[in-house]
């Protein structure tokens, strides 16, 4: 399980920066979001692999720390993601604010050559 | 905290600066009374500490600012502090009102005095404070206060260059002095000033004692304006001359011999300060007296004499003996009073006749009697005549500069320096009157030339009042005031001297009489010469100053341009690649340096490998088809998307599964929005490239797949490794019992570390009102103006057929989803609602709630389109981003009132109809703000872009109507 999603990890990150070194701005704004799931399942995965102990507490609120997963990876994912939606959308509405002035998706907005 | 005479003299010029800035534009005259009554509180509350300071007890105010770093802010008056402090409250006092007629009414006096008063402040900061640290901020507050004074007139080239090249060179010095202070701390192991006044042998016998002398002396001998430093005074010139009088007399240039003074106890003594202070004292009193000879602007006459007599006292203090220090802090006081005259004197003579170039001065005596006197008798201080207080201090410098201290070459010829510099003095200064009073008047001037008005010339004859008074009975004026400075710099060991201005007939009698009698002869010698001299012979290239615009260039034009070129570059791509490449080689030199070591394998899931051979397909085909194939590789990235989620729902974390799946969900819609805005395939692009593009292709492939590997490897070795000691435990511990939740990862953003979300969720508000801003003016390519080619089709067709609607196919094509859309809208709120109440028990929570409801928003977009959403539906994102800041800040703000830390929480369970029991927190009403402002954000946002298209078409539209109007008109 650790091995799959490291190579997982591994496998998001090498296409997202293959992406984000390409010419198109599309190819940009795809490339960062899949560095962005990588990111956040990196993240996630310092707080170590557990099945069904997530950080719920019972009834009566006491809690033996062992029993659960670490909530601190998670608290710091959950706001990633929601950022994360917002500077994707921010890239997005540059790049195609750019495209509209320089008539180019290119990401320096002129073709190179 | 108690109000304290000391905090008032230092913070008061401060206030008053603001408040001067608030007066109205024209108010020259408040704007003078506000600093002249300013600086006339500053003497006064001075002068009422002058008994607790005369009994040798230092008065100190201290205010505690970190105190675990041992770091406080300290305010401390001794006499040598009180002394100097007097100094410049006075002779700020006589600034301002000499300003009062200087300065012209079409400057902005406002400003001019904002900068004085800053400028006051931080010198009254530097002379009283009580700690290294606080005196080195200080420090550096005269420092930008004088580039601002010097750079006043700011429309002039000199003024801005003479400014720059002042602040460049007094803050790298006092960027130095920081660091050595920081030395010095380290050896004391306290900052605080009465400590390391004490540590005097500590330092000195310290390995670190060189290099720390090293540093503090280069921030002293810049601020004074010492050889090698000297440069930038004579380039200050260009200031308003007030500015100048305060600067060379009292203050800025002061600073330097203050705080070599101030270190005096605990520095001096060594051969090191003794080799480097004689040098650099010695060159700058001889060269600074050479050169003012020369000068033929009078401003600049009078700035190379304070080098040389700054110079003076860097001797004196280079000596190490008590004797030396007396005179010095003697002659401090004397060259404060007869040089400020003097420079009052200069610009009055500048004033009324609009020029202060010598050569063309001639003959004034006749217009203006009573500053010509009140200017010869300031210049005879200047040259050390007797019965005026320049020749006490330079007869006791005479006399000290005879006796052998360090027996070297350096103390050897110090007499003969010492008699040379001021044979110079008396040259420029015989100079000085001749060329301006004396002789046949020109047969005009700029001007026509008459006295100034009273109180213009008061400041002047107040000032050669003292150098008088102290040069004739200096035992009854000075003598106490002096003995206290004194006492307070050299305790135990102040000397017995005599302030007499008769000790009899001695050596440095013979001194003074040689130096007056040959820097007479000099000037019947070459007078004629010093006038039509072009410049200084004899120093050919030895030019400070060309040596430092050299080295300005060199470092802010050709180095920057070097690095520049190197690594600059317009393009993104190159900027990625090495923004990468730097990324993984950081991650790699550990890795190969250490090595890697790997836990015991974990336990295999075939199902969990399954799920993400499907997610590591969907990534690389999105990689590999992103370029042409934009809305597989979307719905490619939108299944990768769906993987992580189902990943955190696996492995226990229920909260990030759900917010990842409505985020999933509204990004799709947001890159589906944008894609209409891209341009069409271009066949071009299909074209290989040549060798140099595959192997371009190549090198990023490498590079990606360098980068995927490592964090394999890096994410593999932590998650077989056991965990440390993590604050997991804490947090799972007391969730419930201090954040009243059980669903740790929601009381984590909205309890423990609610301040954290505070930020991120103003991040969120800001980045959405920037794309709203962005789009506000969008101007789509040309290419994609047009309907897109799909609604093309689709109204011809509708066109074609008699019995359609137009655009009838494109509002009818999604009939049976868009209703169910429109029926599940409810629903949806019903859902986020529910996500939001549950939050803080079970997972959900205001983001996932907030996102899911925006969802709920653009869903309708999608179903009815946007004319019809908006025709019946106000949404009001803004309102959404606001209110949600503003409840999550009040939340915030409400234990402030109740005596509680900011975001402090509180809970209880409260009984809702229907519900049940529901716990109420206040931190769920935190967490109300955040659902709020993630609504607005995400649906501003979106609708942004989603607008877009109607704009366009509305535009398109408008085209349409205005060609066929053309045809009609023409047929």
């Amino acid at each position: 399980m650790e091995l799959t999603l490291a190579i997982a990890i591994g496998v998001l990150t090498g296409s997202g920066v293959w992406l984000v070194f390409r010419p198109r701005t599309y190819q940009l704004v795809i490339g960062l979001s899949l560095l962005s799931y990588a990111v956040n399942l990196f993240i996630f995965s310092m707080g170590r692999l557990r099945m069904g102990a997530a950080p719920v507490l019972g009834a009566d609120g006491v809690a033996n720390p062992a029993d659960y997963a670490d909530p601190v990876p998670q608290a710091l994912v959950l706001t990633a993601i929601v950022i994360g939606f917002a500077t994707t959308a921010l890239l997005l509405v540059v790049l195609l604010v750019s495209r509209g002035l320089t008539g180019s998706d290119h990401v320096d907005g002129r073709e190179s050559r | 905290m108690e109000h304290h005479p000391l905090l008032f003299i230092v913070a008061l010029p401060f206030l008053a600066g603001l408040a001067a800035v608030l007066l109205p534009t024209d108010s020259r005259t408040p704007v003078t009374w506000l600093a002249g009554l300013t600086m006339l509180a500053c003497v006064a509350l001075t002068f009422s500490l002058y008994p607790a300071v005369s009994t040798g007890e230092p008065v100190r105010y201290t205010v505690e600012w970190m105190p675990s770093l041992g770091l406080d802010f300290v305010l401390r008056m001794d006499g040598f502090a009180w002394i100097f402090a007097f100094l410049v409250s006075v002779i700020g006092f006589l600034v301002v009102i000499y300003t009062r007629y200087y300065i012209s009414p079409d400057d902005p006096v406002r400003r001019f005095y904002l900068f004085f008063l800053a400028f006051t402040g931080s010198m009254l900061g530097v002379v009283l404070s009580g700690s290294l640290i606080v005196l080195v901020v200080f420090w550096e507050l005269t420092s930008i206060s004088s580039f601002l004074l010097i750079g006043y007139w700011h429309h002039n080239q000199a003024a801005r260059d003479g400014a720059r090249m002042a602040f460049t060179v007094t803050a790298i010095g006092g960027l130095a002095l920081l660091a050595g202070v920081l030395l010095i701390g380290h050896i004391v192991g306290s900052y605080d000033l009465d400590v390391v006044l004490a540590s005097g042998d500590l330092i000195r016998s310290h390995d670190y004692y060189v290099p720390a002398l090293l540093l503090v002396l280069l921030g002293a001998l810049t601020k004074s304006a010492q050889f090698p430093f000297h440069f930038w005074l004579p380039n200050a010139m260009a200031a308003p001359t007030p500015v100048s009088a305060f600067l060379h007399s009292a203050t800025m240039v002061k600073a330097g011999v203050f705080l070599m003074a101030r270190l005096w106890p605990v520095l001096s003594g060594t051969p090191e300060w003794f080799v480097i202070l004689g040098l650099a004292g010695m060159a700058s009193l001889v060269l600074g007296a050479y050169l003012a000879m020369f000068q033929h602007d009078l401003k600049g006459l009078l700035a190379y004499s304070t080098i040389s007599h700054l110079g003076l006292i860097t001797m004196l203090l280079s000596l190490g003996s008590p004797l030396g220090a007396v005179a010095a802090i003697f002659h401090m006081l004397n060259h404060a009073t007869f040089k400020a005259s003097l420079f009052m004197a200069a610009g009055i003579i500048d004033h009324e006749t609009g020029t202060r170039d010598l050569r063309r001065l001639s003959g004034l005596f006749r217009f203006m009697p009573i500053t010509g006197t009140l200017a010869m008798v300031a210049s005879a201080a200047m040259a050390g005549v007797p019965l005026l207080n320049g020749f006490l201090s330079k007869e006791m410098f005479f006399a000290e500069a005879v006796e052998t201290h360090a027996d070297s070459w350096v103390d050897r010829i110090a007499p003969y320096a010492a008699v040379l510099g001021s044979a110079l003095a008396v040259t420029y200064s015989i100079r000085l009157i001749h060329s301006i009073f004396l002789g046949a008047p020109p047969e005009s001037f700029p001007r026509q030339p008459h006295e100034p008005p009273f109180w213009m010339r008061f400041p002047v004859m107040l000032l050669v009042a003292a150098c008088l008074v102290v040069g004739i009975i200096p035992g009854l004026t000075v003598g106490p005031f002096l003995h206290v400075a004194v006492a307070s710099v050299l305790g135990d060991a102040t000397p017995q001297y005599s302030l007499a201005v008769w000790h009899g007939v001695n050596l440095p009698l013979a001194m003074s009489v040689a130096a007056l009698v040959a820097g007479a002869v000099l000037y019947l010698l070459i007078g004629d010469y010093l006038e039509r001299a072009e410049s200084a012979p004899l120093l050919g290239r030895l030019n400070g100053q060309r040596i430092f615009e050299q080295a300005m260039v060199a470092v802010s034009w050709r180095w920057a341009r070097i690095v520049e070129d190197l690594f600059g570059t317009r393009r993104l791509q190159p900027q990625m690649r090495l923004l990468v490449a730097a990324a993984v080689a950081a991650g790699a030199v550990p890795l190969l340096l250490s090595g890697i070591a790997f836990g015991p394998f974990g336990t295999p899931d075939l199902a969990f490998a399954g799920l993400w051979c499907v997610g590591m397909g969907c990534a690389l085909f999105a990689a590999y088809q992103a370029k042409f194939h934009r809305l597989a590789a979307l719905a490619m990235l939108g299944a990768t998307g769906l993987v992580t989620c189902t990943t955190f729902f696996w492995l226990s974390a229920p909260d990030l599964a759900a917010t990842q799946l409505v985020v999933e969900i509204v990004t799709t819609v947001l890159i589906l929005l944008g894609l209409r805005w891209l341009p069409k395939r271009s066949e071009s692009l299909l074209e290989r490239g040549g060798l140099w593009d595959r192997v371009r292709r190549a090198r990023d492939l490498a590079i990606a797949v360098l980068a995927g590997i490592g964090m394999t490897l890096i994410s593999y070795a932590v998650m077989t490794r056991a965990p440390g000691e993590t604050i997991a435990g804490f947090f799972l511990d007391k969730a419930y019992s201090e954040g009243g939740g059980r669903n740790v990862v929601n009381v984590i953003l909205v309890d423990f570390r609610g301040f954290d979300t505070m930020g991120e969720i103003t991040v969120l508000g800001i980045v959405a009102l920037t794309v709203f801003a962005l789009l506000r003016r969008f101007r789509p390519a040309p290419d994609t103006i047009q309907r897109p080619e799909q609604q093309l089709i689709q109204r011809s067709y509708d066109e074609a057929e008699p019995d359609r609607r137009a655009d009838a196919t494109a509002s009818d094509y999604l009939y049976v989803p868009s209703i169910i859309m429109q029926w599940m809208f409810p629903v949806v709120i019903v859902l986020a609602a529910y996500l939001f109440l549950r939050g803080h028990d079970a997972p959900g929570g205001g983001f996932a709630a907030g996102v899911a409801m925006a969802a709920g928003f653009i869903l309708q977009y999608m179903a009815a389109g946007t004319v019809w959403v908006e025709d019946r539906l106000r949404i009001l994102p803004v309102v959404w981003i606001g209110g949600g800041l503003l409840i999550a800040a009040l939340t915030g703000a409400v234990p402030i009132l109740l005596g509680d830390a900011f975001l402090t929480s509180y809970f209880q369970y409260v009984d809702l109809p229907l519900l049940g029991k529901v716990p109420l927190a206040s931190a769920a009403l935190f967490d109300l703000g955040v659902f709020s402002l993630v609504v607005g954000a995400t649906v501003l946002m979106l609708i942004a872009i989603a607008h877009q298209s109607i704009r366009r078409l509305r535009a398109a539209r408008q085209e349409e109507e205005r060609q066929l109007e053309e045809r009609q008109a023409w047929s």
